[in-house]
């Protein structure tokens, strides 16, 4: 589809058209422009739909109103939402959420610092045996550390516990904050380093005193995804999370389809309560955050 | 990119002088680069400890008969020891060659395959189409933009149960085909519908990443070189063709590399849409997850060999794909 708009839009902007001399380049002809607006609007729905049915169903006040969608208009309210904050675990698994992706975050945005550096400026014996292990461990499939990490934690009495999660998520935002650090420090502007260097100060302190206070936006970027990744990890938190209380929002949200009772319209409410505040904040930070994915990505 | 760094990628052949035997090159490397092991020691000490440590483990375990039954455990407060015992590569025997080999792994295996090939292409290619769309002067293009990452900005686990109402028996989007007097197919029960609902939700999740990143590719490419393909008087297929695709190779081999790995890797879409139901719509993730968590008793080594099984394959992939690239003169950029 995108394909035929682009040659609609560009077939009338040819050299020789009379028109071309109004338009500015990338400026799509009136028939082009059309359609591309169908097409993004069209699409646009589709992006929104999904999330903006879960809204509504919210606004139902029985279990089964997801089948009969018209009777929602008349009898809305937010009974859901008050029954969500007042008699479910909703704050424990606020809480256990919270605790879960702010000690991911801290932890791994700490430790990946140094190391973001040093592979972005230093060259050393195994730097790209390094690099390949960074790489290879951001794509494990969950599989494979899940067994063995259950029988760890469990010796360890970790099972149900924050620390333990932590640890386990920290497995990958680590590396892969290191990552993202690396393709910020990339960014910054060498020259920086060897005047550092020629007033005296040590690697370490170049690092400290000049590129960290640099590296804040990027700093950020990797607290805001390792955040995100760990909010929404559905796999470990499941199976590693087992009193109630210790939930998730990820684990909370499955508890209210169960085998014998399905409360759908308190877990739309649930969910849209989740969605709001996390869409926000992804919202705010997007912008860094693409540039931030891209940058590692492009500039390698 | 005004950093004048010599990148690992620059200077890999024959940088380094000839040198003396290994206990002075020890020494001496040790001497120049303490720094750099001295920065990148924390995270090699998590690493070692979060992954390689339960990675061996993990791989011992696979050569064992671990499950549920046999592994130490702690009921109340009795302990009970491990009993499970080494069967050597017994469960990789079973899992690819075993009695209905077929129906546990290979099975899941072709539609794992099938499900990461066209997922990434329809990520690709609209994203790609979007991504075009977006990268011409619209009014309103900021406003599309914002709506058309709603689906990444909303976490996954929030919008599957979304998808969920709307794929239920009688949800909305049976409602509006029944409308349309079209079939409405039972999404959440039958084999071909769950993979075909589990394909459309997974699309829907991951276009905008690809979107958001090729439109900044896009942006990146010098429009100086269309005019010059202008000038010369190239078609508009001809000036997609030999300027925009070139000019987002890289980005593109990035983000295709990230789609098939985070794709493969897809557990929450299936897990969240169909349960430990419908096992003919789990890929191998989601399988490996129910061999070793849900069903009962818990089948630990089968699910570790699986997890181990599933990281060869993407790390033969990844090889390949990069000596691929690097073959077509291209540096594969994470």
């Amino acid at each position: 589809m995108s394909t035929t708009t682009v040659e609609t839009s560009a077939t009338v902007s040819g050299p020789n058209s009379a028109a071309a001399s109004v338009r500015r380049r990338g400026e799509p002809s009136p028939a082009g422009r059309f359609a591309s607006h169908g097409v993004l609007i069209a699409a646009s729905l589709i992006a929104f739909f999904p999330v903006a049915w879960l809204i509504y169903l919210s606004l139902g006040p029985d279990e089964d109103d997801y089948l009969h969608p018209g009777g929602i208009w008349s009898k809305m309210s937010f009974a859901n939402y008050s029954f969500v904050l007042q008699h479910t675990g909703f704050f424990d698994w606020l809480k256990s959420s919270l605790i879960v992706s702010l000690g991911t975050t801290v932890i791994g945005v700490m430790i990946a610092a140094t190391t973001g550096y040093a592979v972005s400026r230093m060259r050393f014996p195994g730097y790209r045996k390094f690099m390949w292990v960074l790489l290879v461990t951001q794509m494990f499939p969950v599989a494979v550390l899940m067994v063995p990490m259950y029988q760890i934690l469990s010796d360890l009495q970790l099972i149900d516990s924050y620390l333990g999660l932590v640890l386990v998520y920290c497995s990958t935002a680590v590396p892969y904050c290191a990552w993202l650090l690396k393709g910020y420090f990339d960014t910054i502007p060498f020259e920086i380093d060897e005047a550092g260097r020629v007033d005296g100060l040590t690697p370490f302190g170049t690092f400290a005193r000049l590129i960290l206070p640099l590296a804040k936006p990027g700093l950020a970027v990797a607290a805001f995804y390792s955040f995100l990744t760990a909010f929404g990890e559905v796999a470990f938190a499941s199976t590693f999370m087992l009193s109630d209380t210790k939930y998730t929002f990820a684990v909370g949200l499955q508890t209210f389809v169960s085998e014998h009772d399905a409360q759908r319209n308190l877990m739309a409410a649930t969910a849209v309560l989740i969605a709001i505040p996390v869409s926000a904040f992804f919202y705010l930070v997007q912008k860094n955050l693409v540039t931030g994915l891209t940058a590692g990505g492009t500039k390698g | 990119m005004t950093v004048a760094i010599d990148r690992a990628t620059g200077k890999r052949h024959g940088d380094r002088a000839p040198r003396p035997g290994l206990g002075g090159r020890l020494k001496h490397s040790y001497q120049k680069h303490w720094y750099a092991y001295a920065m990148i020691a924390p995270v090699a000490i998590v690493l070692g400890v979060l992954v390689l440590y339960p990675l061996v483990y993990g791989l011992y375990l696979t050569l064992t008969d671990a499950n549920s039954l046999n592994t130490a455990r702690t009921i109340g407060v009795n302990h009970i020891d491990a009993t499970y015992k080494f069967i050597g590569l017994d469960n990789y025997k079973d899992i690819l060659f075993g009695p209905t080999s077929y129906d546990r792994f290979w099975s899941h295996f072709i539609w794992t395959i099938a499900w990461t090939a066209i997922c990434v292409a329809l990520h690709y290619t609209i994203g790609l189409g979007l991504a075009l769309l977006l990268n011409q002067k619209l009014r309103g293009r900021t406003f599309y933009r914002l709506i058309l990452i709603l689906p990444w900005a909303v976490p996954t686990f929030v919008t599957v149960f979304g998808w969920r109402f709307m794929l239920a028996d009688g949800g909305i989007i049976n409602i509006a085909l029944d409308a349309l007097r079209l079939p409405q197919p039972d999404w959440l029960e039958s084999t071909f519908w769950q993979r075909f609902a589990a394909i459309m939700v997974n699309t829907w999740c991951g276009v905008p990443f690809m979107m958001v990143s090729l439109l900044g590719g896009l942006q990146s490419i010098d429009a100086s070189l269309y005019e010059a393909a202008e000038m010369d008087g190239a078609t508009a297929w001809q000036r997609f063709r030999y300027v925009t695709l070139p000019g987002l190779r890289s980005v593109s081999s990035t983000v295709v590399l990230l789609g098939i790995i985070w794709t493969f890797n897809q557990f929450a879409v299936i897990f969240l849409l169909f349960g430990n139901t419908a096992p003919d719509a789990q890929i191998l993730v989601t399988w490996a997850y129910y061999l070793g968590f849900g069903q009962q008793p818990r089948d630990f080594a089968q699910s570790a060999a699986y997890g181990i099984l599933l990281l060869a394959i993407l790390i033969v992939f990844t090889s390949f794909y990069r000596r691929w690239l690097n073959r077509n003169d291209q540096q594969l950029a994470i």
